[in-house]
């Protein structure tokens, strides 16, 4: 009877064991189907917002935009339709608010209703025109022609320099600026932290008394547990204003600071897993290196560190790596400027700082909300990528020769 | 004859406990001395003095006189990285570093300053033919050491003693880990070091210190019980605690 009820208990731990594990796998893979999906939606869409046509002279060549030339197009960097392959003729922008310039009231109609005819008009008089109108203005008496937008692809999304989800008429979606400025904030964050963690790490495995290292340890461990937005706030009050003043700056909100910050958050995981790799050492390799006449330095430079290597960047990636997914004080201190950073002391914005700040204001299921979970799946794949490269780094034979 | 190391009166403490009492042993240049004994009696505490190796432990004691080529090796201003330069150890345990064949031999030479590719060549060269493991070798300098065998590895980390060329090795168990035919290798090595080197091996294989030594020392719970000419010790021992550990009868 007992070995029977405990037998049913088994199995019910068991179970138990097996139904947690299949339902965490399972929400897992859930959440990545959804961020895929709604990331994947991005493409194959307009860049122009639902409702909202460009309109051109009906004997116009140019069949078809890119958001990009768009863009370029109404802030006048482009003024020829030569250039986006059209005649050659310059541009006239055409702004719909302005038709009461060209047309009279009665022209216009009361309720606007001989609006389609005025913008046919206009473009038929002025063949270089364009206009941004709404699509019911390109319906019954409409005789001009409709310009298509290139569909956004992943070449384009990757590339383009612009991060400008809102833009009107098309929104600039390039994410090259946002991959770029985390890849310098993390960059920035492992030349920080690198060498400090290695040196705290060395420190308590090597050179402090087990005294001191055991006051040292749990501190450290406990930095790792505080809130990434006190970091944040405590780079916005310290270290922005330093780098402000250090190097003279307009606003200290900059990749440098993104970096710092970064780099203290990362240094928990750096220096407690680099000290356990660096522990694993065995002693009889140390006191070889001491026995052939090696002082203590010279034996951590030439024997202790090469044979950690591997777990120091282990512990390296896997410091930064989590950090990098950090999205408050990275967000409080960088500046979030989505342009392309061409020094340490330029304010960047990351990616996911990027859709901290955005999605609340992005329509549901708009371009602008799919795009940024597309962000969302570049970020998973970047930090997907470190996993796999942090898994193939420590299963690398540890007794590699230099 | 003039004595290469001596050692008078030596005690050691781990803390409270004593290691060593009152050791008194001399080694003469160009001889193969085995310390036996049985596990926990001394052997390893006694001959890491010799390097200072001891002073990595934390609270430990040590009274009495040792020297080292007519030096007292524990004196204040004992310049410890020169006398590991003369004072070689091979562990026992293969212990190589994680680095190619040709830099785990560089090693001593490297810290000690030398970086001369020419000259390093040459020693490591040297060394390794000394070892007697050039010719498995030599085509795979480059190679990490990890990828000898044990017995290689072992023959490797005592080219590596000797490429900074010290007059005493010390040798902690040095064959315990390997199979017979690399310990038949290290024996044969042993032998023919012994031209050069004046050597010191600790060992539990009673047949390998009556093969390789010329005096041995028995060690029992921190005392040295008995020392002379390994034949005469193991044929003829005067104390019965000898005589009951080279019997078998315990240990
Ligand atoms: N680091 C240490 N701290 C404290 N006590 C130690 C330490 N190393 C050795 N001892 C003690 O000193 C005594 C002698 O140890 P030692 O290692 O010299 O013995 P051994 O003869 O080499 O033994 P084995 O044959 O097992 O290697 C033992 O009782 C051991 O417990
Ligand atoms: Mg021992």
């Amino acid at each position: 009877m007992i070995k029977f009820l405990k037998s049913t208990f088994e199995k019910l731990i068991e179970g138990t064991l097996f139904l947690s594990s299949t339902i965490t796998t399972l929400a897992i893979v859930l959440i990545i189907i959804f961020l895929f999906k709604e990331g994947i939606g991005t493409f194959n869409q307009t860049p122009i917002e639902d409702g909202f046509s460009l309109v051109v002279n009906k004997n116009n060549p140019v069949n078809e935009l890119t958001a990009n030339e768009i863009k370029n197009i109404f802030d006048q960097n482009i003024t020829n339709w030569k250039t986006v392959g059209g005649k050659n003729d310059s541009i006239t922008l055409f702004n719909i608010d302005n038709i009461g310039e060209f047309y009279s009231d009665s022209a216009i109609g009361e309720n606007f209703e001989f609006l389609p005819q005025c913008i046919s008009d206009y473009t038929e008089n002025n063949p270089g025109a364009i206009a941004f109108v709404t699509t019911r203005y390109t319906g019954k008496g409409f005789t001009g022609k409709i310009l298509t937008t290139t569909k956004v692809n992943i070449s384009q999304f990757i590339s383009q320099k612009e991060w400008f989800p809102t833009a009107q008429p098309a929104a600039q979606l390039g994410v090259l600026p946002l991959i770029l400025g985390t890849l310098w904030v993390s960059f920035g964050a492992i030349l920080i932290a690198l060498p400090l963690g290695l040196a705290t790490s060395i420190y308590m495995a090597e050179i402090t008394s087990p005294k001191i290292r055991n006051i040292l340890k749990p501190l450290i461990e406990l930095l790792a547990g505080i809130p990434s937005v006190v970091y944040g706030f405590f780079g916005l009050v310290i270290i922005v204003p330093g780098i402000q003043k250090l190097f003279d700056l307009p606003v200290g909100e900059t990749a440098l600071a993104g970096s710092i910050v970064l780099a203290i958050m990362a240094l928990p995981t750096i220096i407690t897993i680099s000290e356990d790799a660096l522990r694993t050492t065995p002693k009889a390799m140390k006191e070889a290196s001491l026995a052939l006449g090696a002082n203590k330095w010279q034996t951590i430079y030439r024997v202790i560190i090469p044979y950690s290597g591997s777990g120091i960047t282990a512990a390296t990636i896997l410091g930064i790596g989590r950090a990098i997914g950090e999205t408050m004080a990275v967000l409080m201190v960088t500046g979030n400027a989505a342009v392309i950073p061409h020094s340490f002391l330029e304010p960047v914005r990351t990616i996911p700082a990027t859709i901290a700040a955005e999605l609340g204001e992005a329509p549901q299921g708009g371009l602008h909300y799919k795009a940024l979970f597309a962000l969302g799946c570049i970020l998973f794949i970047i930090t997907m990528a470190i996993n796999l490269i942090v898994g193939y780094v420590s299963s690398k034979k540890k007794y590699n020769a230099r | 004859m003039e004595y290469i190391i001596t050692t008078d009166k030596v005690n050691l403490f781990y803390g409270e406990s004593q290691a060593l009492k009152d050791i008194s042993i001399d080694f003469l240049p160009n001889t193969v001395t085995a310390l036996i004994g049985p596990s926990g009696c001394g052997k390893s505490t006694y001959l890491r003095l010799f390097n200072r190796m001891n002073d990595l432990i934390d609270n430990v004691k040590i009274t009495g006189d040792i020297t080292v080529e007519g030096e007292n090796i524990y004196q204040k201003d004992t310049n410890i990285v020169e006398l590991r330069r003369k004072v070689g150890m091979v562990f026992q345990k293969p212990n190589p570093f994680p680095k190619s064949i040709f830099e785990n031999v560089a090693y001593g030479l490297r810290v000690n300053g030398v970086n001369d590719m020419s000259t390093l060549k040459e020693k490591v060269e040297f060394s390794l033919k000394q070892a007697a493991l050039w010719d498995e070798v030599k085509d795979k300098l480059k190679k990490s050491a990890f990828e000898l065998s044990g017995g290689q590895q072992q023959r490797l980390c005592i080219a590596r003693a000797l490429a900074i060329e010290p007059s005493i090795i010390l040798m902690d168990e040095p064959a315990s880990a390997l199979d017979p035919i690399s310990t038949a290798k290290i024996e044969e090595l042993i032998y023919e070091l012994k031209s050069k080197y004046t050597i010191v091996i600790v060992t539990h294989n009673l047949q390998q210190a009556g093969r390789v030594s010329d005096y041995t020392a028995f060690f029992y719970l921190g005392e040295l019980i008995e020392k002379g000419v390994t034949k005469e010790l193991f044929i003829n021992p005067k104390n019965i605690k000898t005589q009951n550990y080279i019997t078998g009868r315990f240990g």
